[in-house]
């Protein structure tokens, strides 16, 4: 791929690069200068405690949110400030499963699966309609699975149509928000094998957010761990077992006693 | 101190919610008007508005037109002006009643169903999940429904005029023994054509508001079930208000001779 990065002087900028990015809701702080970069068809797993702020920096790398302040690069190339438009396009290089699959119910199944090409691209619906029951195949769905609803179908196929939505359009990027969530242990196996595979057919870059620890171990290339909103550690998937980080250990191994104290109230 | 900063805070909140329900209309008029639009989109809403109404405007309108020859019979008839009950139907029926109850029969039935479709898609990512399809959600949600409570709402108030009209004449004729061709006639004689179209207006307005309210606050409904319950009735509550009052504003457009 040709880059005309007059800006950035490697010739290779990272695929996504933040920095230093802020995020506040009135006066809770959920962002508080995040540091992280993703490489080029790198698979990268945040993990971290719910309400720890993984939603919200995919949010804000989406433009969902914006972020109060701090830089958010994809292919080098600055993206907060983006106008509407602008905006559209670059999310043609985003793919997205959701933590509740956000399948649109008013569709049949194929037509989720469909409609980043049928709206986003303008392709037309039979050839669409091709490519759907191809794409669903990919993840173990049969084509009469396309002409239900998504509300006729269990959590794990739900979660199923999510991926093929995702990857229909071939997204150079593609993000899951804690994809196992919700599932039995062995639909959780089938999903994370699925992803991997999905990934690495189309050779995009992923980022993964979970605090399913055999989730990440499965998917992830590299691991970042998120803590009040700061990444506190990065690591090759292998190392997080001895990280030598008392957080990571903690949260790696599922104990209750350690440096992260469980917040039981609000303050 | 207490009081001032209480009046304050109320009225500080009460310019927000003004503020963003203005930018929310002109963002979701704009998208109206810019392209790309969603014929399929714009088609579905227009079947649900107008088609799947029409039962329910329809059997407001009958009984709505039988009502109002009966009452003003009984009313009428004390100082012997039958003669005018057949005016005072179509009259009322085409200027004020049709549009006012179609509109809020439509605000109950599409407002309601409007606010928790979208709150519901909000609360469950789905808007969010449009977004990444690169597919602007108030392109393909917002303006379609617009556009067909905008256009749908005179034609279900037109039809409702004629069955309230019919109504009347039912129980003119089979009730008070009215002869039909006079009763026709009087309807005619009487009615202008600023009585319909003044009816009409006001369904248009009046089927915008639902559709907006309808989408303002399922759009920004959160926090699960019961946020979209609340949008549900806000959004019915509030179409209902702004109904009556831009009745009102509309009626002084039309017809204050001062």
């Amino acid at each position: 791929m040709s880059e005309s990065m007059s800006q950035v002087p490697p010739a290779h900028p990272p695929k996504i690069a933040l920095k230093n990015v802020h995020k506040a809701f009135g006066p809770k702080v959920v962002l508080n200068g995040i540091d992280l970069e993703v490489g080029r068809g790198e698979s990268l797993v945040v993990i971290g405690g719910s309400g720890t702020g993984k939603s919200v920096m995919l949010k804000c790398i989406l433009g969902l949110l914006s972020p109060d302040s701090g830089s958010i690069r994809v292919d080098g190339d600055e993206t907060t400030k983006l106008r509407p438009r602008e905006r559209e396009k670059l999310l043609h290089k985003f793919g997205m499963l959701f933590q509740g699959a956000a399948l649109f119910d008013s569709l049949k199944v194929w037509e989720n699966v469909a409609f980043g090409l049928i709206q986003g691209e303008h392709m037309p619906r039979a050839k669409a309609k091709d490519i759907a029951i191809a794409k669903m195949g990919a993840v173990g769905l049969g084509p009469e699975v396309g002409e239900l609803f998504p509300s006729e179908l269990s959590g794990g196929m739900q979660k199923r149509v999510g991926l093929a939505r995702a990857i229909a359009d071939e997204p150079e990027i593609i993000f899951f928000d804690e994809p196992t969530t919700g599932l039995d242990p062995i639909m959780a196996d089938v999903i994370n094998e699925l992803i991997v595979k999905c990934v690495k057919d189309l050779g995009a870059t992923a980022v993964t957010i979970t605090h399913d620890m055999a989730s990440a171990r499965k998917i992830a290339d590299r691991v970042a761990m998120i803590y009040q909103g700061r990444i506190i550690w990065t690591g090759h998937a292998n190392d997080i077992d001895n990280s030598g980080n008392p957080y990571v250990d903690q949260f790696v191994h599922g104990r209750g006693e350690g440096p992260i104290q469980m917040q039981v109230r609000a303050l | 101190m207490g009081f001032l900063a209480a009046t304050g805070r109320a009225f500080l909140i009460f310019l927000e919610a003004t503020g963003k329900l203005a930018m929310f209309t002109g963002a979701a008029l704009s998208h109206c008007l810019r392209p790309p639009f969603y014929p399929r989109q714009i088609l579905r809403q227009m079947v649900d508005i107008g088609y799947y109404s029409l039962p329910v405007v329809g059997l407001t309108a009958l009984f709505t037109g039988m009502v109002l020859a009966l009452q003003s019979y009984s009313g009428f008839s004390r100082f012997q002006a039958e003669g005018a009950i057949a005016t005072v139907v179509a009259l009322s029926v085409t200027r004020e009643l049709g549009p006012v109850l179609g509109g809020l029969m439509v605000a109950g039935r599409i407002g309601a169903a409007m606010a928790a479709e979208i709150g519901t898609m909000r609360v469950t990512e789905q808007i969010d999940a449009l977004s990444t399809l690169s597919t602007n959600p108030f392109k393909y949600l917002i303006a379609p429904r617009l556009i067909a409570g905008l256009t749908m709402l005179p034609l279900l108030v037109l039809v409702a005029d004629i069955i309230g009209v019919f109504g009347g004449f039912l129980v003119g004729v089979y009730r008070l023994d009215f002869n039909p061709a006079s009763y026709i006639g009087r309807t005619w004689e009487f009615l202008e054509p600023v009585d319909v179209i003044s009816g009409l207006v006001k369904a248009a307005v009046f089927g915008f508001m639902v559709s907006l309210m309808g989408c303002y606050h399922g759009y920004h409904s959160r926090g699960g079930a019961q946020g979209v319950g609340a949008a549900t009735t806000n959004a019915v509550v509030s179409a209902s208000i702004l109904i009556l009052v831009w009745n009102y504003l509309i009626t002084g457009i039309f017809f204050s001779t001062k």
